[in-house]
């Protein structure tokens, strides 16, 4: 039964996210009817611009940044510890890093490890600021990373001035841009001749992030330390009873610390390819906020999970990138938020509900299936073939072994 | 109310129910081919149960039988599938609490439903407010009750300043004053010592004389043959007899319960040495106000079971926690000569101290989790449910699959969810787990609380092996009869201290009652 079993909890685990983007477009078609759009025109010019060339390196690299944002949170999630601060976290881990990026003196092959390094300890710094105030002071992490974000905000702002990280250059500031030497590979070499094959030619200056191969092993690294680590026993098992956790012998305090850290370091790397891939190669005013709040929402559409983090933030990616060009027909560009926010609704009840249609049909399942076991037993008799029926195996099972159970006497 | 009756003293309003006495069927309670399914499990079928007004009718069963189910159908909180309840010859349906209340049901739950920091008299108008509202004559209408049925509460006492007795007193006037009829009383001496059992029995006879019914949920057969007038059966979800208490014995009536001969909880050959493998010396946790453990010194030996009887929240789980390391403590804790006492859980289970935590579904399992992952809670340090810093699931699984066995788990598989077992069969898994990696030491809370007969006996056999293969043992339950019959040296603590140590081998269950209370001392 071990491999059905599994099987079963695979598919109830598929039906969720399926069921939900049906009827999130459901409900888009019936919001795009309603204000007098066109909704087959519209998902047309989605469909056909998710086909170009150019959108699916979009795709593919916004997807990048967002997974592992989405993993950050993940690593939070699985403990029951709300990590908001990701956002502030990377965007304060970006902002340093570029500022060890771009400094002189460094020798060219010392600093993109540098810029790594500086960005994952800025980030798990940041975040471990909210778990010693838990640990020690018993402050709700969600309060303290959300503040920690606006303090994130002030501090680049503070960091960025003309004469600290930043430089004035025409009308905009910025940090000084990365040389060549610390920039990160791109997948470029290998990605072209890939996309060729399924007849994509993106433009030259569309290049897959590196980073790409980053995040696959960010996320193969994730999923051996949540499945096949102890640390990753603990976690589970943290976030799911504490209290059976603490009486088990796990440090919960030491979980917080350690997972808020795995969680900022984490999230120190979701600004790297925007800086190290993209042009300008440094942290400006126009760096791109508010992907850790994006990566909230992918971690929670894929389940926490590595691979379904990877389809949900390709699915995020796709919305945004195919419903850029709808301006043009006069079609808000927020029907992607609405859409983005109507999937992660319909998706969170849609869990909720298979969560429990899972946990009745197991429970249905060891019934019965004790109940065939008992069913024959020689001295169950006419009270065993009722319960049977009665369908109530786990106390029959024992009363199956019990000599005359079947002896009710008085039974009415 | 006819007219004929108004000139009745008030209290008689209480209990009058419908026009006429004469036109009234003799039943206040009939319950016909009741049925209810949850997932998975048949909670009642066919239950059929007839209660006469004005009597004292027992319902017993044992924990899992469909008792509570039962009580939450009469008292409105779930709606049978199948059968029908009359009230008063009138067929009834109730879909939440509210309309049993208006039908005259009241219910006394086992745990007590009061806010400590506000007086009687606020705890008993709230949500009653319309009916005399929160002043004066609401106090006056209290004192009515209370008097005419020698409840002796007094309004304006704060609940906390209360006893356990007190306390459920002030429950039994909550319903009274809401004009109930029918009284539920689910499991009422679950938290009561003996002498106020009394008491309560006192109080029930009262109101059986007055009028009113009382159903009276229970599995503690000695006390519902002394209170009751009718007793039903309950036993797999269905009502099996009912039969009146002069008509049997306990052990009858218990056996009835199970279906089948009882299991004696007894320990056989003494096995106790002269090795002390636990002992704790002065070991306090402090509280707010006093210390919830105080000084408190005991030594197990190997081969031996302490036993350690006291009233709930006497400081047994704090005295647990501090021993296990997850509650800070002063004093010391010695784990075979060696001083643990700054060890973390972690360090002090693998050393070899076993855990039945009191709390199964809080403290002792994963309840979404598969059972191969529940049998490594606790011994994810240790083979073979880890090599290094990995765990190791072959290992793990192969071993559950040997507990399982052993340990008798009716389970189809090991990759089903700890949720989807009976609560007996998560308990057999758990002392299973606890059992394994060989402890020195197991400190067992409640083990066979909320499991049902049979394995209540392979629990008690797993002990006993247990201590003739040397394991120390620290045994905590409110099962008297368990406490006496298992334990070798057994203690009694109240208010955190060890007051006494009794004979198991002489003490009866009245007197190791009395001792928890603490008659007779100076407190």
């Amino acid at each position: 039964m071990t491999a059905s079993l599994r099987l079963r909890r695979f598919l109830l685990l598929l039906a969720a996210p399926v069921l939900a983007l049906v009827i999130s477009l459901v409900a888009v078609t019936l919001l795009l009817l309603a204000i007098g759009n066109s909704p087959g025109e519209t998902f047309q010019t989605m469909l056909r611009t998710g086909t170009q060339p150019n959108a699916v390196v979009d795709i593919v690299n916004k997807g990048t940044f967002l997974y592992i944002a989405a993993l950050a949170v993940a690593i939070g999630f699985k403990m029951n510890l709300f990590n908001i601060g990701v956002d502030g976290q990377y965007r304060l881990a970006a902002l340093i890093a570029a500022g060890v990026g771009g400094a002189p003196g460094i020798p060219g092959f010392l600093r993109l490890p540098l810029i790594l390094v500086a960005a994952v300890l800025v980030g798990a710094m940041w975040a471990g600021i909210a778990a010693v105030l838990k640990i020690t002071r018993g402050v709700n992490e969600v309060l303290s990373t959300i503040m920690l974000n606006a303090i994130a905000t002030a501090a680049t702002a503070y960091l960025l001035q003309d004469g600290g990280l930043g430089v004035i250059t025409g009308n905009s500031i910025g940090t000084r841009p990365v040389p060549e030497s610390g920039w990160f590979p791109s997948l470029d070499p290998i990605a072209r001749p890939l996309l060729g094959a399924f007849g994509l030619t993106p433009s030259p200056s569309k290049q897959v992030y590196g980073f790409l191969v980053v995040a696959v092993l960010l996320g193969i690294g994730f999923w051996v330390l949540v499945n096949r680590t102890r640390f990753g026993f603990d976690l589970r098992a943290t976030g799911a009873n504490p209290s059976a956790a603490v009486a088990s012998g796990i440090n919960v305090k030491r979980m917080i610390l350690v997972s808020m850290l795995l969680s900022g370091a984490v999230a120190g790397l979701v600004g790297m390819p925007l800086l190290l891939e993209s042009s300008g190669h440094n942290y400006s005013q126009n760096f791109p906020t508010g992907i850790g709040f994006t990566g909230i929402a992918v971690a929670l559409l894929g389940r926490n999970s590595p691979i379904g983090i990877a389809f949900a933030a390709l699915l995020w990616a796709y919305l945004d990138v195919t419903t850029a060009p709808l301006a043009l027909f006069g079609i808000s560009d927020k029907l992607s938020a609405i859409m983005q926010a109507l999937i992660l609704l319909a998706v969170v009840v849609a869990y909720e509900v298979v969560r429990r249609t899972t946990a009745a049909s197991e429970q249905r399942r060891v019934a019965r299936e004790l109940g065939d076991d008992t069913a024959p037993a020689p001295t169950a008799g006419v009270e065993m073939s009722k319960a049977s029926r009665a369908g109530m195996p786990t106390d029959k099972a024992e009363s199956a072994d019990r000599p005359g159970a079947a002896d009710t006497g008085t039974r009415r | 109310m006819c007219p004929g009756h108004v000139a009745y003293r008030a209290r008689r309003q209480l209990i009058t129910a419908s026009p006429s006495a004469a036109a009234q069927p003799t039943s206040a309670v009939e319950l016909r081919g009741i049925t209810k399914r949850f997932p998975g499990v048949i909670a009642n079928s066919d239950v059929n149960l007839v209660v006469r007004r004005g009597e004292v009718h027992a319902i017993v069963g044992e924990n899992g039988a469909g008792k509570s189910t039962l009580m939450k159908i009469l008292y409105g909180m779930q709606k049978p599938d199948e059968g029908t309840i009359t009230v008063n010859g009138r067929e009834a349906s109730f879909s939440s609490p509210s309309d049993a209340i208006d039908a005259g049901f009241g219910m006394v739950h086992q745990h007590f439903m009061l806010a400590d920091n506000m007086t009687v008299l606020e705890n008993v108008v709230l949500g009653a407010e319309r009916l005399h509202g929160i002043g004066a004559k609401a106090r006056a209408r209290i004192r009515e009750i209370s008097a005419a049925y020698h409840l002796d509460v007094e309004p304006d006492e704060l609940v906390e300043d209360l006893g356990v007795g007190d306390r459920q007193r002030v429950e039994i006037l909550k319903v009274l004053y809401r004009g109930a009829k029918v009284l539920i009383l689910d499991e009422p001496t679950a938290v009561l010592v003996p002498q106020e059992v009394d008491e309560l029995f006192g109080n029930l006879r009262e109101l059986k004389a007055e009028g009113l019914t009382v159903i009276f949920i229970s599995h503690k057969l000695d006390e519902v043959r002394a209170v009751a007038d009718t007793i039903t059966v309950i036993r797999r979800g269905t009502t099996v007899t009912t039969v009146s208490p002069a008509d049997v014995t306990a052990r009858q009536l218990a056996e009835l319960m199970v279906g089948s001969e009882l299991p004696e909880p007894t320990l056989g050959a003494v096995t106790v040495t002269d090795i002390a493998t636990l002992s704790v010396s002065g070991l306090t946790v402090a509280g707010i106000g006093r210390d919830l453990v105080h000084d408190v010194s005991l030594t197990i030996h190997s081969g031996e079971v302490v036993g350690l009887a006291g009233v709930e929240g006497n400081g047994q789980a704090e005295l647990v926690e501090a021993i296990m390391g997850v509650r800070p403590a002063t004093g010391t804790v010695q784990l075979a000569g060696v001083d643990i006492s700054g060890w973390d859980t972690r360090r002090r289970r693998d050393a070899g101290i076993g855990y039945i935590p009191e709390d199964r579904h809080r403290h002792a399992l994963l309840l979404e989790s598969p059972l191969w992952e529940n049998r490594m809670l606790g011994h994810q340090t240790q083979p073979p449910n880890s090599r290094g810093a990995f765990i190791d699931r072959a290992g793990a699984r192969k071993d559950t699959v040997r507990i399982v066995e052993e340990y008798d788990v009716r389970t189809p598989g090991i990759e089903v969810s700890a949720a989807s077992l009976s609560g007996g069969n998560q308990q057999k898994l758990i002392v299973g787990r606890e059992m394994s990696n060989e402890p020195k030491v197991l400190i067992a809370a409640h083990p066979t609380r909320g499991v049902d007969v049979g394995a209540q006996a392979a629990i008690w056999e797993q002990l006993r092996q247990a201590r003739a293969a040397g394991l120390a043992t620290l045994l905590i339950s409110a099962d008297l009869d368990e406490l006496i019959g298992m334990s070798d040296t057994l203690y009694v603590i109240l208010r955190g201290r060890l007051v006494a140590q009794v004979d198991p081998a002489t003490v009866t269950p009245e007197e190791l009652g009395a001792a928890m209370t603490g008659a007779g001392e100076a407190a």
